[in-house]
């Protein structure tokens, strides 16, 4: 038609052959999300009532109806929290010092490589480790807070990770400014560097939460089970919401198949709730835009 | 650290200025080193603790550790990994297999064929993927998937069974082929991430250079950024791998939890370590959990080589491409 010499067809045809397959791939890809999405939706509702949340599974028998979530959930939220506790202080301090302090050095090298390392550590490794450590050596019982403990070996690299990058986007004309002011270094970075990167570290930690509240085989491991409600996550068993869904997905009944799948219903809407404050955090006037 | 008299020791960091407030200088710079300091504790608490709490039920092994077949340290005490360690090898190769073609597509899809407005947004649905918790494809695998692998498991014995991988004279839907069905799904999202983020770096030169040439987009791609990319997809199919290879709940409650080594991926046998810790930890005594902690160990130096060799490449690379930048 131009001047320019027509692209073959046997070229147009594998460009077009590429792109479908490209295309195939990503349907592919999704097929999967929306199908269980979509069966963890339809099957959860069913059981997915006030008893399901506010009940738990004590003084119910392998065959009967009802029951509930209750102490799998409370006792979620406290292992989550209790892992947060530990690993956000670890995670970020030692971001500081990878960015701050190390740079350079052969100690910040190894950390670095090693929390990169850690992040493909898998889970039910950091639960044995726990259970070898606390459990056994130390001889300490099965509790909420073991199940903290293995989930923040989890949480930690990826909370040091985040923060990292984080902290190296912020552009160091303002680390400079300060200390031409006098400033301290550690004040520099208490009043300048982390507000600067605020919302880019929390939702890198909101993240992390999200990926640790849905991890069963470190508690499996180390809070055992329980069909009772124990607040008390320092003193003896507890249960766990992902646990919860494994304990009931094994038993052979439909109402304990029922109970499993509103149990997924709930792990779900609770991660995705996360990942959801997460982002929305990350749009929120974000001084490190651009990732 | 809160000294009564107040000096100005701390030597050059403190250098800069006398007053009050750089009295929280050291503290905060030793509690930043101590933290990091404390995640290479972990790490070495982690190999040192597993080893040590291994080493009881291992001297109690009537069996050979590397080559015994069964799993019985509760009551013959002899117990042996290899079964389990086969069964872990292969359900991460296959799952691999799976899942490295769709995740290179995905990353391809977002990051060269997706309208530029959307492929923030598809990102973030691949992303979800990776945010469904492992129970949950546990769950759905077991309900849904392994019923539903039935036929195909029948289709693919009945006409292909002449091939060793197909072959066996009993098909079931819990098999390792389901198993790494489900772990293929989980690990496409981590090698998509990964595998977009480097084909994201392409440097523009090179594409324009391929174009500018008159390539169309699948030769700007074969020339231009699969080869760039090339080392981030190999490290990300590593790290899917490890991935794979420590995944517990989804395939504990798939795989029938069978000893034995055999490469008929569509009869009703499998197990792995972690299925295996996670199903044998509630019965076991303290022998047994001593053997659960001896293959956690294996499967903990095993990942920890996929895992090094992986970042080892992705190191290499940012060099590389630092040099070229």
């Amino acid at each position: 038609m131009t001047a320019i010499q027509r692209i073959s067809a046997g070229r147009r045809f594998k460009d077009r052959f590429v792109q479908s397959l490209v295309y195939l791939s990503f349907a592919i890809a999704v097929v999967p999300l929306v199908a269980v999405l979509w069966m963890v939706i339809k099957n959860g509702l069913a059981r997915f009532d006030m008893e399901f949340l506010t009940h738990s599974m004590r003084n119910i028998g392998a065959k009967d109806a009802g029951g509930g979530a209750y102490h799998a959930i409370l006792g979620t939220l406290e292992q989550v929290l209790l892992a947060s506790l530990i690993s956000i202080p670890v995670g970020l301090l030692t971001a500081i010092y990878l960015v701050e302090y190390g740079e350079g050095t052969r100690l910040s090298r190894a950390i670095s490589f090693f929390v990169d390392v850690m992040t493909g550590i898998p889970s039910v490794v950091s639960g044995l480790f726990i259970l070898a450590f606390w459990i056994l050596a130390l001889g300490l019982p099965f509790s909420g807070l073991a199940g903290a403990l293995a989930l923040s070996i989890l949480m930690m690299p990826t909370v040091v990770r985040s923060a990292e990058e984080m902290l190296r986007l912020v552009p160091n004309d303002l680390r400079e400014a300060s200390y031409a002011l006098g400033v301290p270094k550690w004040r520099t970075i208490t009043r300048i560097v982390l507000p600067t990167s605020f919302t880019g570290i929390a939702t890198g930690v909101m993240l992390a939460i999200a990926r640790v509240a849905g991890e069963t085989a470190p508690l499996l491991l180390t809070v055992f089970f329980t069909d009772s409600i124990n607040s008390d996550p320092f003193n003896g068993p507890q249960m766990g919401l992902p646990l919860y869904v494994f304990d009931q997905a094994a038993r052979p009944t439909d109402t304990a198949i029922d109970r499993a799948w509103a149990g997924a219903l709930t792990l779900i809407l609770i991660v995705m709730l996360l990942n959801l404050v997460a982002r929305l955090i990350g749009w929120w006037r974000s001084p490190a835009r651009g990732r | 650290m809160a000294t009564p008299v107040r000096t100005r020791d701390g030597g050059s960091a403190l250098s800069r200025s006398a007053s009050r407030r750089s009295r929280g200088e050291v503290p905060f710079r030793y509690a930043s080193t101590g933290a990091g300091v404390l995640l290479l504790a972990i790490m070495a608490a982690i190999a040192v603790f597993l080893v040590v709490e291994a080493i009881p039920a291992l001297q109690a092994n009537e069996g050979n550790f590397f080559t015994t077949l069964t799993w019985e340290p509760n009551s013959s005490q002899s117990f042996g990994i290899a079964a389990l360690a086969f069964g872990t090898l292969i359900s991460a190769t296959l799952a691999l297999i799976m899942a490295v073609p769709v995740a290179v597509g995905v990353a391809l899809f977002i990051s060269h064929y997706a309208p530029r407005r959307m492929a923030g947004i598809l990102g973030y649905v691949i992303d979800l993927l990776a945010a469904v918790p492992s129970v949950v494809y546990g769950l759905w695998g077991v309900i849904f998937l392994v019923p539903f692998m039935q036929g195909p498991s029948e289709f693919l014995n009945e006409y292909l069974g002449f091939i060793p991988l197909f072959g066996g004279d009993v098909v079931a839907g819990r098999s390792m082929l389901t198993a790494s069905i489900v772990l293929a799904v989980m690990i496409l999202p981590i090698i998509a991430a990964i595998s977009r983020e480097v084909f994201l770096q392409v440097p523009r030169m090179h594409e324009e250079a391929a174009l500018a040439l008159g390539a169309t987009r699948w030769e700007v791609i074969r020339t231009a950024v699969l080869p760039f990319g090339r080392p981030g997809v190999i490290s990300a199919s590593m790290l899917g791998l490890g991935r794979a290879m420590g995944e517990t709940i989804a395939v504990a409650l798939i795989f029938p939890a069978t000893f034995g080594i055999s490469l008929e991926i569509l009869t009703p046998q499998g197990n792995s370590i972690a299925a295996n810790i996670a199903n044998g930890f509630g019965e076991a005594t303290p022998i047994g959990r001593g053997a659960l902690i001896a293959s956690g160990l294996v499967l903990f130096v095993i990942t920890l080589l996929v895992n090094m060799g992986a970042r080892m490449i992705i190191a290499r690379r940012k060099e590389y491409s630092g040099a070229a930048a």
